[in-house]
Formats: C-alpha cells, structure tokens, sequence
C-alpha cells in the first residue's frame, strides 16, 4: 500500500517535470537551443499565478468564487508566461539568431537570461516568500487506502493533457508541420512562404505557456513561492528532457516520469539524503547506455 | 518581370557581387553560368530576400519585380505574395518530413485556393517518383528523386517565376536532360524560369537568353544562340 502511496506521488512529480521538460525539448528541438532560462520562466509562471490569483480573490468587486478565480487564472497565467518567453525570444535569442551567432554564446544568454529573471525577481520583490492563495477546496479521495487529493489527480491529469495535445499539435497540424521543418532546414523555410519568426514565436508561446501553467500547479501543490524555486527543478527537468532524448516530445515525458520514479523509490527506501545521489547516478547509467537519451536520435532528427 | 540594377551583396565584410544587372521578362527562360564562386548563388538568394546567416546583404542596387521594389519585401512574402519560388542549391529539402509533407508545407499560404488538390495531382504526373513515394520520409529519397522533390516542393507555391540553382546537381545525364525537359515544359505551360546551372551547354540549348557572370560581375550577355557561338565563351565554359 505505501508503495502505491509513493506511487501516486512520483506521478505528481512526473508531471512537474514533464511539464518543465515538454518546454526544453520544444524549443531545442526546433531550434537546436538550450533555453536554460526555462526552470526560472517556470517560476516566473508561479509569481504569475500569484498575483493573478491574488488580484482576482482580493477585489470584492469581482465577487469570484474559488472556481471562478481558478479557472480564469489557469488561461491568465499561460497567456501571461509566454509572454515573458516570448519577450525573450524578441529581445535575447532573436538578434543572436540574426547576427548567426555560435550555439555556445546562446546557450550562455540563456543562461544569463534565467539569472536576470531570478535576481530581477528579488530586487523587485524583495526576499519574503510568498504563498498562493488556497483557489481549489482540498479534497481527499480515499480509494483503497491510498490517499489521492484532487489537486493530485488534476495536475497528472493536465501532463497528460498537455503531452497529448502537443503531440497532435507537432504531429498533425501545419504548424507543427513547420516546426518539424524548421529542426531540420531554417534556411530553407521562408521558400516555403512561411515565416521563420511566426513559427519560433509560436515554438516560444508554447514552451513557456506550458511552463506557466507547470509552475501555477505547482504552487498550488507547494505554495511557497521564492524566486530560486524554478533553478533545481529545472535543472532536473532539463536532465530529464536529455536522458529522455532531447527533441523528442515523448522522450521528455517519460523522462520527467522516469526522474521523478527514480527519486521517489530512492527516497522511499533509503535516507533522503540519497536522494539525487541515486537519481542522477541511474540517469547517468541511462545515457552511458544511450548517449542519444531514450528516444532520441542521433542529431539530426529533433522532434 | 524582375530586374536587378546594379547589385551588390557580401556576406559580412566579403563583398560577392560587384554590380550586376540584369532582367527576365515574362515567359521566358534565362540562365545565369559562370564558374564556381562566380555569385550566381549569391545573386538567387539576394532576389528572394533571405537573411543573413547563409545569405548576403543587398549593400547597394535595387531588385524589381512587375515594377515593385523588392528590398523592404521580407522573404516569405517574396514567396507568398510576390509568387517568386526559389530551388535552392543543395535542395534543401525537409528530409524528417514525407514527400506529401514537404508539398503540403508551401500551399500553407494558399489557405483558400481550391486548386491544391489538383496542383498536387500535377507534381506527380510530372514526377511519378514522388507519387509512389509519398509518404516515405524524404531523406530517404535518391539524390535525384530530392531533386524532383525540390522543384515539385517550390512548383506547390504557385509560383509565377521560378528561380532554379543548379537542378541537375548530382543526377546522372539521363535525368538531367529530363529536368530541363521538364523545365522546358513549364515554361511552355506559361511559367517564367531563371536557371543557374553548371552544365553551361545544356542551359544555354534550353534557354532563351544568358548571362555569364566571373568574380561577381556579368561579362557576357545575349541570346542563348549567340552565346553558344561565341568563341570566347566557348573556350572558356563550353570547354572549347
Ligand atoms: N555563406 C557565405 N559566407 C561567406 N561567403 C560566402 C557565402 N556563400 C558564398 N560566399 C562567397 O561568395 C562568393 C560567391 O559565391 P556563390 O555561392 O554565389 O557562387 P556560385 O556562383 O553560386 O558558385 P558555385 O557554382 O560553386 O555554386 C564566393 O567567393 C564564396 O566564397
Ligand atoms: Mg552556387
């Protein structure tokens, strides 16, 4: 029964990872860029929910009840977070793509993007945590023994989701179908009549849109907020994407999955202090196996 | 059709083309040859407006299609609203996507033309190859059947003109002649192509008029005739 218990958590792991992970691989996959500024747009995406939420509960002149307030700041937070990585795509990555800068100079604009977020966080915030407002009442399913909370159930439920959806989106629909062609030829794609931009913004849209939405479910699981909460998660995250085969939209998750299975199990049966100690060590026996990660293909073929 | 005055295009300090100038009217066949590094690449690439990195900024000169100026025109739109297709170089095909994918991506933009479906039909007749293919990933086609792919893909933009560079790059000799037959065609059924080609004899048997570029500069010019006659040209391109 404890198991299952555990069970049931490392699900609702999985799925803040997945989520994390899903954004990673989107944009590497079209665009062959390690966006590390993604573990502090998922924060980002918790301030969001934050304020929104806040804003909306606060004001009696809207009268909203929990349900309402939460079902207008699920779509607020998504639209409201990419922004901010659409706002980086504009102002970061775009004129290094222009100027056909080395991959190693991006990666460490992103890099240096994710502290700006994280530092501008606290200069403007101040260091006090802050917490979610409670928008879900708590509900506890007893289904066997096993304790579920809605809230639990609904965050594995929006990974699945959002997995199945963009899977269709990337597979079957034309933008997708642009994205695809955008990972293997940039050149090629405005001699299709399609503009280049119009499909890395969307790329953008996506990838951070989801990790809003990862990060507002996440404080509403853990509703502390800092402006450090985006780096380890991410980071973890972003592992997850590589050993899952990054580009790969089912290698991330099931890499997000994988991690947070690993860890449960580890931190069930053994002093936490193992925790990421035996996590990372099985994920490094993953790659040494498959240095292409689980799904992924050598080079050439992302997404 | 298209005219381009007096261009000059780099690729960041190294300037390519040094002044060329030129023009297609409409319904005809013209070629650009010169050997290699002449810039007749270079010269496609600056006609459709694509960017830097992998193609050159415009330093000075103006490009004009039906009398329109094309430098604020950005490179989709040159596809997409002007009609000028490109086939570039090394094909550039989408080689994760199926043959059906890669014809499917340029009508994107042609949402509400009702014509798709029998454009498609067209590229297969043309192409047999690529209907038994369809749906196989392209990377998995034979140099020469990418080729096919490459014109068939920039034909799905219903282009008015066509700019080729170097389509018969790596076929052998019996599908080259049937890629300028092709082309030939084509241009019968009312489509205006530029051709920059390797094979300088069999462009100039195909064409209409030619220009021959050297360093980045035009130094011949004429009918395809002419050119063919031309002892000069002849010794140097033609080999002798
Ligand atoms: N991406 C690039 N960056 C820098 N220089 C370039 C680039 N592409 C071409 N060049 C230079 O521009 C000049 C003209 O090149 P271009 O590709 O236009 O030649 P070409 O006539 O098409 O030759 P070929 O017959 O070999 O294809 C060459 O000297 C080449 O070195
Ligand atoms: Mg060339």
């Amino acid at each position: 029964m404890v198991i299952v218990q555990h069970f049931v958590n490392a699900l609702q792991w999985g799925s803040f990872y997945a989520l994390i992970a899903l954004g990673y691989t989107l944009v590497y996959g079209v665009l062959s860029l390690i966006n590390f500024a993604h573990g502090d747009i998922f924060m980002v995406g918790a301030y969001i929910a934050f304020f929104v939420s806040t804003a909306l509960l606060a004001s009696d002149s809207f009268g909203l009840s929990h349900f309402q307030a939460l079902s207008l700041t699920i779509p607020l937070t998504m639209l409201l977070t990419s922004c901010v990585g659409m706002t980086l795509e504009r102002i970061a990555y775009r004129p290094l793509r222009r100027k056909g800068a080395h991959r190693l100079y991006v990666v460490i604009t992103a890099l240096m993007c994710g502290l700006v977020l994280e530092n501008g966080n606290l200069a403007l915030l101040g260091a006090s945590r802050r917490t979610l407002p409670e928008m879900l009442d708590k509900v506890v399913y007893n289904i066997g023994g096993i304790a579920v909370t809605n809230l639990k159930i609904g965050v594995i439920f929006t990974a699945l989701l959002v997995f199945v959806a963009l899977q269709y989106i990337v597979t079957r629909t034309r933008m997708g179908m642009a994205m695809r062609a955008v990972s293997w030829d940039k050149f090629a794609l405005p001699l299709m009549g399609i503009a280049l931009d119009r499909v890395i913004v969307f790329t953008f849209v996506m990838g951070s849109g989801i990790a809003g939405l990862g990060g507002m479910l996440f404080a509403m699981s853990y509703p502390v907020l800092d402006p450090y909460m985006g780096s380890m998660v991410g980071w973890k995250a972003f592992i997850a994407a590589v050993v899952g085969g990054i580009g790969d939209i089912r290698g991330a998750f099931l890499g997000g999955f994988l991690l947070a299975f690993v860890e449960i199990m580890v931190a069930a049966f053994l002093p936490s202090t193992f925790r990421d100690l035996f996590a990372f060590t099985v994920l490094l026996l993953i790659m040494w196996q498959r240095p292409t990660g689980i799904f992924g293909a050598p080079q050439t073929t992302k997404i | 059709m298209l005219r381009v005055e007096n261009i000059f295009a780099s690729y960041g300090k190294i300037e390519a083309v040094h002044g060329i100038s030129f023009h297609v009217d409409e319904g005809e066949i013209v070629t650009l040859i010169g050997a290699n590094g002449a810039g007749k690449s270079t010269t496609l690439k600056a006609i459709m407006r694509l960017v830097p990195p992998g193609a050159p900024v415009l330093t000075k000169g103006d490009i004009f299609f039906e009398g329109r100026s094309l430098l604020t025109v950005e490179p989709h739109n040159v596809v997409a609203k002007l009609l000028i297709a490109l086939v570039p170089e090394g094909r550039h095909i989408f080689g994760n996507l199926s043959v059906l994918e890669n014809l499917i991506l340029p009508t994107w933009t042609r949402k509400n033309d009702p014509d798709v479906p029998m454009d498609m039909e067209r590229i297969f007749e043309l192409f047999p190859r690529l209907g038994e293919r369809r749906n196989q990933r392209s990377d998995t086609l034979s140099g020469g059947e990418q080729q096919m792919l490459a014109v068939g893909r920039a034909l799905m933009t219903k282009c008015r003109l066509l700019l080729l560079d170097e389509p018969s790059m790596g076929l052998a000799p019996q599908l080259m002649y049937e890629m300028f037959r092709t082309l030939k065609k084509l241009n019968e059924g009312g489509l205006t192509i530029v051709v920059v080609e390797q094979n300088a004899r069999l462009a100039l048997q195909v064409a209409d008029r030619g220009y021959v570029l050297d360093t980045g500069e035009i130094v011949a010019e004429g009918p395809c005739a002419a050119l063919l006659d031309d002892p000069e040209i002849k010794k140097i391109y033609l080999g002798g």
